[in-house]
């Protein structure tokens, strides 16, 4: 007789209050395929854990955004947030998808050359840019988005030097009615620090003023704090061009879309609650259209989202190491995926789903990754199928940030493999090992030898 | 170590303690087991059932055994007598 399928003993005491109306929803099903390839496959080859990302999710994604912008706007730019994963394979996913490329450093800057991004096509944010970051980026003719007064002040002085004039927008905040209000990058609105700086930049003859940048804030859940911020940098262009004649190429309204993600401590799932890409597209194009730009003099719309192209784009495969109880009895399931390798985990209610059938039987359980760290926790409480030792599991929407803010820390890093539309399986960044790790290092002649 | 005589169970997993007035759910393993208890198996019997039966290995079988177990203790269904 064929022996049946183990699942382990369950017993869980019924509360009065029970069901729970909330938080007690579960996978119905479990996640065997990712794109039409079976994940066992998937592990068995380049074992556990292991990144997947989906081009053709990526592709559906920016084509969906593009169409949800350029619908309602006559010009409109992406421009890929680097920070957000700038695994080369994803980038020029994105760039031939038509995007630019939008970085924060001159590491960014040169993985974007490197990516064969045209200089004028890269957007330069971010408060940390060197004297030789600013010259190359002046030099490539990249737009420059000044953060501060000592860069523009740095940017003069280079330009001149350079003899190249440097193409310049500022990074402008403001009170957008949302809380934290993220005031310090770039130069405020409501108290004259951003006008101060386009009147110093309009005096300057080496420096061009091609556009306006907000980035309000990240995971943002209201539209109307777009509408806001559209409005402000709309006012600004047009009272540039009232005071100099300058027309303003862009105006860039940043990143910061929610992704389809549960934010830690929200009751409703992420996937039905968060404002879905056409309302933060109708607030900013509405907003623009209805200003007082003549309908021929609408500057490019540029967006540089980041996390809502790409979190649901990537999952995380792992595996059940151990189930145990704490010493109150609640259960625990420790998988082989580290918050070092889901630095979401912080953030985010990650779904995780089994990937394998499951029975209806569920057990509220703490996830703990492999670390011998108390933070070490995937989920703090989740109700999950009773899951066997050696289970593989699907952790769901990773595909931001996770894989560049992530540490190589206790273990290798693993690999990362990205399925192309024809379900093809490319590894497109491979597992870490010791003998790379260790060209980093020196070890001085004094210390080379030893007995115990 | 004997379950509570007075345990009741059903064929759908429930499971009624008269003597608390407290229900709970199992699952079909958990019931199998449970009905092994009240025929006054040993835990080794009630193991090699499982590994006769189930796709699973000893060890596996022993800790989850164990953990079951010291639940039900946990929920005062079960008594030690020795
Ligand atoms: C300047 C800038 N643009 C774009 C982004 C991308 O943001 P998100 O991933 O929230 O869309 C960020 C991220 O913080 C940013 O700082």
């Amino acid at each position: 007789m064929e022996k049946q399928r183990y699942e382990r003993p369950l017993i869980q005491k019924l509360e009065n209050n029970m069901p729970n109306k909330f938080g007690t929803r579960t996978e119905s099903a479990p996640m065997t395929h990712i794109d039409d390839v079976a994940v066992k496959d998937l592990m068995d080859k380049y074992g556990s854990p292991l990144f997947v990302i989906s081009e053709k999710t990526i592709r559906t994604n920016i084509r969906k955004a593009r169409k949800a912008f350029e619908t309602r706007y006559p010009k409109v730019q992406f421009a890929w947030s680097y920070k957000t994963n700038y695994l080369d394979a994803v980038c020029r996913t994105f760039h031939q998808e038509g995007s630019w490329a939008e970085v924060v450093s001159g590491f960014e800057f040169d993985k974007a050359l490197n990516n064969k991004v045209d200089g004028s096509k890269i957007i330069f944010n971010g408060p940390d840019k060197t004297e030789d970051d600013i010259k190359k980026a002046i030099s490539n003719n990249a737009l420059i988005h000044i953060d501060h007064l000592d860069e523009l002040y740095s940017i003069q002085e280079i330009a001149g030097e350079m003899k190249k004039k440097a193409r310049v927008a500022i990074r402008v905040n403001m009170d957008t009615g949302i809380y934290p209000m993220w005031d310090r990058f770039g130069f405020n609105y409501e108290n004259g620090q951003a006008w101060d700086a386009l009147n110093k930049i309009m005096r300057s003859e080496v420096m061009v003023l091609e556009g306006l940048h907000t980035h309000i804030g990240t995971f943002m859940l209201s539209p109307n704090a777009y509408a806001v911020a559209a409005g402000k940098l709309a006012d600004l262009a047009i009272g540039v061009k009232d005071k100099y004649q300058h027309e303003i190429r862009y105006i860039d309204m940043g990143g910061g879309f929610a992704s389809k993600n549960s934010l830690k401590g929200t009751y409703l799932p992420g996937s039905d609650m968060n404002p879905s890409i056409d309302e933060f597209a109708e607030a900013i194009a509405s907003t623009l259209i209805n200003s007082n730009f003549p309908p021929d003099k609408l500057p490019l719309l540029i967006l540089e989202t980041g996390r809502a192209l790409i979190d649901d784009a990537a999952h995380l495969l792992g595996t059940v190491i151990s189930n145990k109880r704490l010493s109150d009895g609640r259960r625990t399931t420790i998988i082989d995926v580290g918050v070092n390798i889901l630095f979401t985990s912080f953030w985010y209610d990650h779904k995780i789903t089994p990937a394998q059938p499951f029975t209806q039987y569920t057990e509220n359980t703490v996830v703990y990754g492999p670390l011998c760290m108390n933070i070490d926790v995937i989920r703090d409480n989740i109700n999950l199928p009773l899951l066997n030792k050696d289970d593989h599991i699907v952790i769901q929407s990773v595909g931001a940030y996770n894989m560049t803010q992530w540490m190589q820390f206790i273990t290798l890093r693993p690999p990362i493999v990205m399925i192309d539309p024809e379900g093809e399986v490319h590894v497109i960044r491979e597992k870490e090992n010791l003998d790379r790790l260790l060209e980093f290092e020196n070890v001085p002649e004094h210390l080379k030898d030893f007995t115990l | 170590m004997t379950i509570k005589n007075d345990i009741a169970i059903s064929d759908s997993g429930f499971v009624f303690a008269p003597g608390t007035g407290e229900s709970f759910t199992v699952n079909p393993i958990g019931a199998e087991i449970i009905q092994m208890l009240k025929e006054e198996k040993s835990v080794e019997q009630i193991s090699e059932r499982m590994l006769e039966k189930y796709n699973t290995d000893a060890t596996t079988v022993e800790k989850d055994v164990n953990d079951f177990i010291s639940m039900l203790r946990h929920f005062s269904l079960i008594e030690m007598n020795d």
